[in-house]
């Protein structure tokens, strides 16, 4: 049975919008869902303190939800938009889309309930810091955001390039790895900045004080855990830019796809731990501000480490598509 | 497009080379995280050992860090050796 270019491109365009938005709702209905438990417990310790702990749910909650309002997007883009047929590099550009899109929200989404879930929790212990709390969660939710900003981005060129002139083989394989590096990318270090938010909503309920340090600290940590959704994203980059060379032979068109999987994977260990080791010197920054300088020091060294072998991931991703 | 023996069997290397590395990356990335971040819990409890827990958690990460390089070592091996 011969398949024709066009059934196989509306094929593409409508499974990988179902990925899209499967993959995409996993995501922020979790981080919500947590937000919402804690606001509920707050509410039962506090009532008199409701409206405020409500309004800063609701706040955090749309914030949440924007990476799964961005697979909303890509799924509506993929469904009703007519999609150009001139080779099968274009179903490989369909599919990675939606693949990029899916899996990009899913950290973000997850990661982005952790803040929201420490205000509320904050608000009931110092009700005179609600601004700055509401302040600091918006920014840290903000910053989770990133990796799945960088999925949508990926998505939109995939969706609206013109891969018309490029030989077949490999870009196909090119297109669908772009999807699949940022994508994957995104899910550890939109989770680990939303875990760093978290501590640094904490730490401000805990000690108002010492409220712009837990702040700074917090950025800082949110920074260094989200490098490795900027190695996927450069992979992807150079994966769509890059011409390849025609090719009729498998090897180097597996190997960009393999170079995906590599830096997509490996950045979800490295953006979880490096979070981790953030989150704890930004919970502890606040309580005992005096040894903050030491805090980072241990933080950054620690993160480095744990950082290394999304760095290792990144240079066989690169020799994948340089070398061999 | 006729697929060859040798170049099956290289394109089965490149992508076992990318799995190997990726998904071995995941636990040394995340057994690091939590070391580096009870070095920093113990530094805010009792700040005066800081030099003695920086250098525990040096060696425990390295110790964590090894299944990462036989990662690295395998997929290498892949690339360029099979």
């Amino acid at each position: 049975m011969e398949i024709e270019l066009k059934t196989a491109v509306t094929m593409a365009a409508y499974a990988g919008s179902g990925i899209c938005i499967g993959i995409g709702a996993i995501g922020a209905a979790i981080g919500e869902g947590y937000t919402a438990s804690e606001a509920t417990v707050a509410t039962g310790r506090h009532p008199e303190l409701a409206g405020d702990i409500f309004k800063t749910m609701l706040v955090g909650q749309a914030i949440s939800e924007s990476s799964s309002i961005f697979t909303l997007v890509v799924s509506l883009v993929l469904l009703f938009t007519q999609h150009s047929a001139h080779s099968v590099v274009d179903v490989a550009a369909l599919l990675g889309a939606g693949m990029c899109m899916g899996f990009g929200a899913l950290g973000s989404g997850i990661g982005a309930g952790y803040p929201a879930a420490a205000a509320c929790t904050g608000i009931a212990r110092q009700p005179a810091m609600i601004s700055r709390l509401n302040t600091n969660m918006i920014i840290g939710s903000a910053v989770c955001q990133t990796p799945a900003t960088f999925s949508l981005v990926i998505s939109f060129i995939l969706l609206y390039s013109n891969f018309a002139g490029r030989p077949v083989s490999p870009t196909w394989a090119a297109v669908l790895g772009a999807g699949l590096a940022t994508g994957l990318a995104a899910i550890g270090p939109g989770l680990g900045s939303g875990l760093v938010a978290e501590a640094g909503c904490e730490g401000t309920a805990r000690n108002p004080e010492q409220a712009k340090n837990a702040t700074n600290t917090m950025l800082l940590g949110q920074a260094i855990a989200q490098t490795t959704s900027i190695y996927g994203l450069l992979v992807s980059f150079i994966l769509i830019f890059r011409g390849f060379p025609a090719t009729d032979q498998l090897a180097p068109t597996m190997g960009l796809l393999a170079a995906a999987i590599c830096v997509g994977v490996g950045a979800i260990g490295p953006g979880v731990g490096v979070a981790l080791a953030a989150r704890s010197a930004v919970a502890w920054v606040p309580r005992n501000p005096a040894i903050a300088n030491e805090l980072i020091r241990t933080m950054l060294i620690g993160a480095a480490v744990a950082e290394s072998t999304g760095i290792y991931a990144l240079v066989v991703s690169l020799v994948l598509i340089f070398v061999v | 497009m006729a697929i060859e023996g040798a170049d099956l069997v290289k394109a089965a290397a490149f992508l076992g080379a990318g799995i190997a590395m990726g998904f071995g990356a995941i636990g040394p990335g995340v057994g690091e995280g939590i070391t580096a971040a009870k070095a920093c819990e113990a530094i805010g409890h009792n700040p005066r050992e800081a030099g003695l827990i920086t250098r525990t958690m040096l060696v425990g990460q390295a110790v964590a860090e090894s299944t990462g390089i036989y990662s690295l070592v395998i997929a290498l091996l892949l690339l360029f050796v099979v």
